[in-house]
C-alpha cells in the first residue's frame, strides 16, 4: 500500500522516473544502478548480522587463538576492500554519467531561457545568433532532436529542472550556463524551478511540449508571425483598453504598440496551456480573474492590481484569449 | 577546566541563548509587506494636493492611516528600484546622479523633496521633457518608485534599504544618503523656479 502510495508520483508529467530524454535516461540508469548496489549491500550487512546473532557461541577462547585473530582480520580487510571498490566505482560512474550529458556544440536549436521572479522567458533564436521570436513559460521542442538552452537569470539564483528531461541547471545573474535537452519522444512535461528564488518559488513552473518535426515547424510559423487581428467586438474594444491602460507599458504584443519589457511577451498568449507560470489553466474566466487581482492569486508578484471595471475586464480577458 | 561550566560561564552562555532569541523575535516582528494594496486606497492615493506653484503639497489622509510604507519600508523601496529600471528613468536620470534629466542627489530638487513632488511629477509629468506616467504605471507603483527617488536623494543615511545592486556601486548605496556625501553647492542658481535648497 505504501508503496504502491509512493510510487504514484513516479509516472507523472514531472519526475525523474518518468525518462524521456537521453541525458534523464542516463541519470535514471545510475539512480537504479546506486540503489541497487546499495540495497544489496543492505541486505549482506543485515545478514550477516542475523548470522553473527544466531550462531551459537562456540567453546570458550575459540577467538583467542591465531587462527581466530586471523580469521577476523581477513574478514574486515575485504569488507574494507568492497567499500572501496564499490565507492570508487559510484565515483567513476557519475563522473562519466555527468560528463557525457550536456555536450551540445552542434546543437539544432538554441533557446535563450531567462529566469525571473516568478516567471520563465523563452528566447528562440535563429541559426545566426540572432533573436528570432520571444515567448513564455511554456517551451516547445522538436523530437530528437539536440536543443541547447543558454540559461541566464536576471534577479537571483533559480534553477531549471525538467525531470523527465535532463537533471538541473542553475541559472545564475551574470554567469549564462547552458543544458542540453533531447527528447526521445513526443509528451508534454512539467517542469519546475528548483532553487528557492523567493516568495513565489513554487508557482514557477513550466510546461515543455515535446513536437513532432511538423508540429514544431508548424508552431515555430504561428510563434514568429505578429499578433493575430480578431474581428469580435469584444476583442477589439479590449485591444483598445489593454493599449491605453498601464498594461502595454509592461508587456509586449507584436504587431502593437505594446512593447514593455518588465512582463511576459503575449503575442500568442492564448496558445498556452497554463498562465502565471502554471498557475492557472489558460480560459478566459481565469485570465479575467488573473487580471483582477494578480496579488491575491500569486501574491508578491510583479504584476499590478490595475483598476478596471468588469466591463473592460471581460473584454480585455476576450482580446487576450483570442491571440492564438 | 573541570567539565562542569563554571557559573561564570553558564551566565555567558544564558545571555547569548537571550540575544538570539530577542533578534529571531525582532526579525519575525519586521515590518510586514503588503503586497496587495486594498482597491478603496489605492482610489484615494491619486487624491494628493499641490500647492499651486505646483511645488509640495498634501498628501492624502490615507498615506498617513496606512503608515507612510512607501517612505519607510525595504520592500516598497525594492520594488520602487526595479521600476526605476523597468520604465526607463536612468535613461535621462542615469543612476541617480542625471544625465539628460536632472540629477537626484547633488542637492538640488527643482520641485522640492517632498513625496507628494516627486509623485507629481512621476503621475503628471513636467515641463522640459518630463514625461506623464500615469497611463503607463498604477498609482501604488507610483507612490513606491517617488519612495525610492526620495531615498535617492536624501541627506541622511536610512536604516530600511532597497535591494543591493547586482552590477558595479557607481554611487553611494541609497541607504547611506548619498546625496549628503555627493552634494555639490554649485553655481548661483539661476533657476527661479527651484524649490528650497537644502
Amino acid at each position: 500500500m505504501v508503496l504502491t502510495g509512493a510510487l504514484s508520483g513516479c509516472s507523472g508529467v514531472q519526475s525523474v522516473f518518468n525518462a524521456q530524454g537521453e541525458a534523464s535516461t542516463h541519470l535514471r540508469s545510475l539512480i537504479f544502478s546506486i540503489v541497487g548496489v546499495c540495497t544489496l549491500v543492505w541486505f549482506l550487512v543485515v545478514l550477516m548480522m542475523f548470522a553473527a546473532l544466531i550462531r551459537r557461541r562456540s567453546a570458550e577462547g575459540a577467538h583467542d587463538g591465531e587462527g581466530g585473530k586471523r580469521r577476523i582480520t581477513i574478514a574486515i580487510s575485504a569488507a574494507l576492500a568492497a567499500t572501496v571498490v564499490i565507492i570508487t566505482g559510484f565515483t567513476i560512474a557519475s563522473f562519466l554519467t555527468t560528463r557525457s550529458i550536456g555536450d551540445g556544440e552542434q546543437a539544432d536549436v538554441t533557446i535563450e531561457v531567462h529566469a525571473h521572479q516568478w516567471w520563465w522567458q523563452f528566447i528562440y533564436l535563429n541559426t545566426d545568433g540572432s533573436q528570432g521570436f520571444v515567448t513564455a513559460n511554456e517551451l516547445h521542442i522538436p523530437v530528437g532532436k539536440k536543443v541547447r538552452l543558454i540559461l541566464k537569470a536576471d534577479d537571483v539564483i533559480h534553477s531549471f529542472w525538467v525531470p523527465s528531461l535532463a537533471g538541473k541547471q542553475d541559472l545564475i545573474p551574470g554567469r549564462p550556463n547552458s543544458l542540453v535537452l533531447d527528447a526521445g519522444k513526443p509528451g508534454v512535461f512539467r517542469g519546475q524551478c528548483a532553487e528557492f528564488c523567493g516568495l513565489q518559488h513554487s508557482h514557477m513552473s513550466f510546461f515543455v511540449v515535446v513536437d513532432t518535426g511538423a508540429d514544431f515547424v508548424k508552431w515555430q510559423d504561428v510563434q514568429r508571425s505578429d499578433a493575430p487581428g480578431s474581428a469580435a467586438a469584444d476583442a477589439l474594444a479590449g485591444k483598445a483598453i489593454f493599449m491605453e491602460k498601464p498594461c502595454a507599458a509592461c508587456h509586449a504584443i507584436r504587431g502593437t504598440e505594446a512593447r514593455g519589457i518588465a512582463g511576459p511577451d503575449l503575442t500568442h498568449v492564448g496558445s498556452r496551456r497554463t498562465i502565471g507560470a502554471g498557475l492557472l489553466e489558460n480560459t478566459r474566466g481565469s485570465l479575467a480573474a488573473w487580471i483582477a487581482d494578480p496579488q491575491t492569486l500569486k501574491p508578491g508578484n510583479n504584476m499590478p492590481n490595475v483598476p478596471l471595471t468588469s466591463d473592460e475586464l471581460l473584454r480585455v480577458s476576450a482580446y487576450l484569449e483570442s491571440l492564438k | 577546566m573541570a567539565s562542569i561550566p563554571h557559573k561564570n560561564h553558564l551566565a555567558l552562555i544564558v545571555s547569548c541563548l537571550v540575544v538570539a532569541a530577542s533578534s529571531a523575535a525582532l526579525g519575525w516582528l519586521r515590518t510586514p509587506r503588503q503586497y496587495r494594496t486594498d482597491p478603496p486606497i489605492m482610489s484615494a492615493l491619486e487624491h494628493y494636493r499641490l500647492m499651486p506653484n505646483k511645488i509640495s503639497g498634501a498628501p492624502p489622509e490615507v498615506y498617513f492611516a496606512i503608515g507612510k510604507p512607501y517612505e519607510l519600508t525595504a520592500y516598497d523601496m525594492s520594488q520602487g528600484k526595479r521600476l526605476y529600471s523597468w520604465f526607463g528613468c536612468a535613461s535621462c536620470h542615469g543612476d541617480g546622479r542625471g544625465a539628460n534629466g536632472p540629477s537626484f542627489i547633488d542637492g538640488w530638487w527643482i520641485y522640492g523633496p517632498s513625496m507628494v513632488s516627486i509623485v507629481a511629477s512621476i503621475h503628471d509629468g513636467r515641463p522640459h521633457g518630463m514625461p506623464s506616467f500615469s497611463d503607463k504605471m498604477t498609482i501604488d507603483e507610483i507612490w513606491q518608485l517617488a519612495g525610492y527617488v526620495k531615498a535617492l536623494g536624501a541627506y541622511s543615511p536610512s536604516l530600511s534599504a532597497p535591494q543591493r545592486n547586482d552590477e558595479k556601486h557607481t554611487r553611494p548605496a541609497e541607504n547611506r544618503g548619498p546625496a549628503a556625501i555627493l552634494f555639490e553647492q554649485g553655481p548661483t542658481d539661476k533657476n527661479v523656479n527651484r524649490g528650497p535648497s537644502p
